[in-house]
């Protein structure tokens, strides 16, 4: 329990900082991709530290604000079907469907149970042979290979009655397609430390020779991030564009290779559509053929693909970081934590979220 | 552990009452055996005795008056069951109003199907948790609900006690500069009921802080310090009792995160989960405002107590907008602190 005193040390913190604001020179726009670090950033106060010159912008990195609302209403309609039981991670409860939220399903009358593990919902499955027990499998790269191995073990042991919804994304083809956007603004990277400990960083490489971006593999803690943020400037400063491991307590340059295979054996890659995004290109996961017969789209028919009508939330803008939580007219006023117009309100990963909960709804006139 | 103590509540059942039936909540010769195995034995008192519609008490006034339900799951869990927490829990809500507890009633609903020894050890805990707290069990009722309609036992208890503070201790008597005191480690109960009803696993056995809290508080108002409001930490934790706090009393209450106790094991539980510790319910734990004059004082009579050994000072009542509770991180950085939206719902990764 050392990491919570020596990473979130105020000195250190403040050392950082002001080497940071020492060698910045003019103004950086660096995004981190992961919601557990936009969290971090505003649970801590990290952007107060940080010189005028250098801006974060919250990606995309929340694995329950891009799933898209055809599979919230998908698990819902799953969870209404008699005789089923569906499993989620807790986050996934409160988001909005088209009409409704798996936690009004259960409060109706649907069998919705939260897990802290797929493997949790398997075991569900083996204590009730006679009920179809479906696990919504989303996330990023961080999930998929415990879902995987859910998977992996329901086939093995021939558990019948198990199936999982899948909407897992993946993070290297949303940096490109931020990127390759023609309203980017960003330009370097802070990497998700987690997603990087199942991947490693080799398939980074690529990206920060082609975009000229440096990417910084960084962790959760302050000092993870104000140390990433370091790195992130020298290099942009130094005219670098390289891939960096701050996180290397956790990284490894080739990653959990026993959790990547997993991945490989159950899933295959394949174009998702994001929410508030967009379709991208091989952007995510779906269940390889060999592992059809669980898939529950298969059992309980295809997810559908009306796409979303936001209205005046801005969630897409706000998710590819070309606008701020603040910015958006509805924050804190028509758009809250318990009536919120879209889903970066509803996690606890989302940006919106993390501002309203931490900054309150008085950001908008003390943010400038 | 006192609870372990079943000997007081556990004749050997009669044949045929290992589990409560519909019949127990009867009225008739089977809720009369039930009463007369389990219950009298633990409430034992001349009250009770009388075998009266209700008590009568002897009480001078002001009085504080406060009722509760109780419907926790496990029923068991590590450091009590759902009878230590309905009993301290009653005589928390009295102290918080600056007053002694005295009486306390006790109506169950029972789930069909309950195990009557369960019930036995529950009762027990009550029993021993009055006792601890000085406080005593005078009336009760009984129900029995059909299987699948109730989650074993409900708690419904209501408390009485005359109000010892010389004024009233309420978040209206908040001033400006108060010291904003905390009895102690947050946290601990909401992690141990929820790791064991998700059967979590850590590796450190974390036991609710669930304990009454009368002895402290009065010790305060012996003392003559200037108690302006007290709440006890219970669902929605620290945050939600500051935040109403400060709501109320009109003012703002900012406070700094590295004053606030935490145990390592509780943090790290949060970490995992993606829970606030702000924000996870205690059962053992106080906020105490008090004048800045008499903060210091008010801390050595609270460390005297076991309880409130960990008491600490975390910040003060500010001017500002109401109701904006503020918290200043370990690196300098302030954010919000606010109620939660809903249900506490572990993230995803």
């Amino acid at each position: 329990m050392k990491y919570r005193e020596e990473y979130r040390d105020p000195a250190a913190a403040r050392r950082f900082a002001d080497e940071i604001a020492r060698i910045v020179t003019r103004p950086w726009a660096i995004m981190e991709v992961c919601g557990g670090q936009t969290h971090a950033i505003v649970r801590y106060g990290i952007d107060q530290l940080l010189p005028p010159e250098v801006t974060l912008i919250h990606g995309p990195g929340c694995p329950v604000c891009v799933t898209p609302v055809d599979y919230i209403d998908k698990a819902i309609e799953i969870a209404a079907t008699p005789g089923t039981i569906l499993t989620s991670f807790g986050d996934m409860l409160r988001v909005p469907g088209t009409d409704t939220d798996l936690l009004a399903a259960k409060a109706n009358g649907a069998d919705v149970r939260v897990v802290y593990s797929p493997l949790d919902a398997l075991e569900i499955a083996r204590a009730h042979p006679d009920r179809e027990v479906v696990f919504f499998a989303v996330g990023f790269e961080t999930t998929a290979p415990a879902n995987a191995m859910a998977a992996y073990r329901a086939k093995r042991e021939g558990v019948a009655n198990f199936s999982l919804l899948v909407s897992h994304v993946l993070v290297p083809p949303a940096m490109r397609a931020i990127l390759d956007s023609p309203s980017n603004r960003v330009q370097g990277f802070l990497a998700a430390g987690h997603v990087c400990t199942i991947m490693g960083f080799e398939e980074y490489l690529p990206i920060a020779a082609r975009y000229r971006v440096p990417i910084v593999v960084t962790g959760f803690e302050p000092l993870d991030i104000l140390e990433g943020v370091w790195m992130c400037v020298s290099q942009l400063e130094q005219g670098r564009a390289e891939v960096e491991n701050q996180y290397a307590r956790s990284v490894k340059r080739a990653g959990n290779r026993p959790a990547q295979e997993v991945m490989r054996e159950v899933f295959r890659v394949v174009r998702r559509r994001w929410r508030g995004i967009g379709e991208i290109e091989e952007s995510g996961l779906a269940l390889a053929d060999d592992y059809h017969a669980f898939d529950a789209e298969h059992r309980f028919g295809p997810v559908g693909a009306s796409g979303e009508d936001e209205g005046e939330c801005i969630s897409g803008l706000i998710l590819c970081g070309d606008k701020k939580p603040p910015d958006c007219p509805a924050f804190g006023t028509r758009c809250t934590p318990e009536h919120p117009l879209g889903v970066t309100m509803v996690s606890s990963e989302g940006a919106c979220a993390a501002y309203y909960r931490y900054r309150g709804a008085e950001v908008p006139a003390a943010a400038e | 552990m006192e609870q372990d103590d079943f000997a007081l509540a556990c004749p050997v059942p009669l044949p045929g009452d290992e589990t409560v039936k519909l019949a127990h909540g009867g009225g008739g010769r089977a809720s009369e055996r039930l009463l007369d195995t389990i219950f009298r034995p633990a409430f034992d008192g001349p009250e009770l005795a009388r075998r009266h519609d209700g008590a009568r008490l002897n009480l001078t006034g002001p009085i504080a008056f406060t009722t509760d339900s109780y419907v926790v799951r496990p029923l068991v869990f590590p450091g009590g069951d759902i009878g230590t927490l309905a009993v301290n829990g009653t005589v928390n809500d009295l102290a918080m109003c600056g007053a002694e507890p005295a009486h306390i009633s006790a109506g169950f609903i029972l789930e069909e199907g309950l195990d009557t020894a369960l019930l036995g050890r529950i009762v027990t805990s009550m029993r021993n948790a009055a006792d601890a707290a000085g406080v005593r069990i005078v009336t009760g009722d009984l129900k029995v609900v059909d299987r699948g309609k109730g989650d074993g036992v409900f708690i419904n208890t209501a408390g009485v006690g005359t109000i010892v503070a010389p004024d009233p201790v309420e978040p209206a008597s908040v001033a400006l500069g108060d010291a904003v005191i905390l009895s102690g480690d947050i946290g601990r109960h909401g992690i141990a009921v929820m790791a064991a009803r998700e059967r979590l696993g850590f590796e450190s056995a974390i036991e609710s802080d669930c304990a009454p809290l009368a002895e402290p508080v009065l010790a305060l108002l012996d003392a003559a310090v200037a108690v302006h409001c007290l709440r006890d930490l219970t669902r929605g934790g620290l945050a939600s009792g500051l935040v109403e706090i400060a709501e109320t009393a009109g003012l703002a209450i900012e406070t700094e995160e590295r004053a606030i106790p935490v145990r390592a094991d509780v943090a790290a539980a949060c970490e995992i989960l993606g829970l606030d510790p702000f924000h996870v319910a205690c059962e053992g734990r106080f906020a105490a405002l008090v004048a800045p004059a008499d903060a210091e004082r008010a801390l050595a009579v609270l460390r005297r107590f076991a309880v409130c050994a960990e008491s600490a000072i975390i910040g003060t009542v500010a001017a500002g907008p109401a109701g904006r509770v503020s918290c200043r991180g370990p690196i300098g950085g302030i954010r919000i602190i606010d109620m939660l939206s809903g249900e506490q719902l572990p993230r995803i990764c």
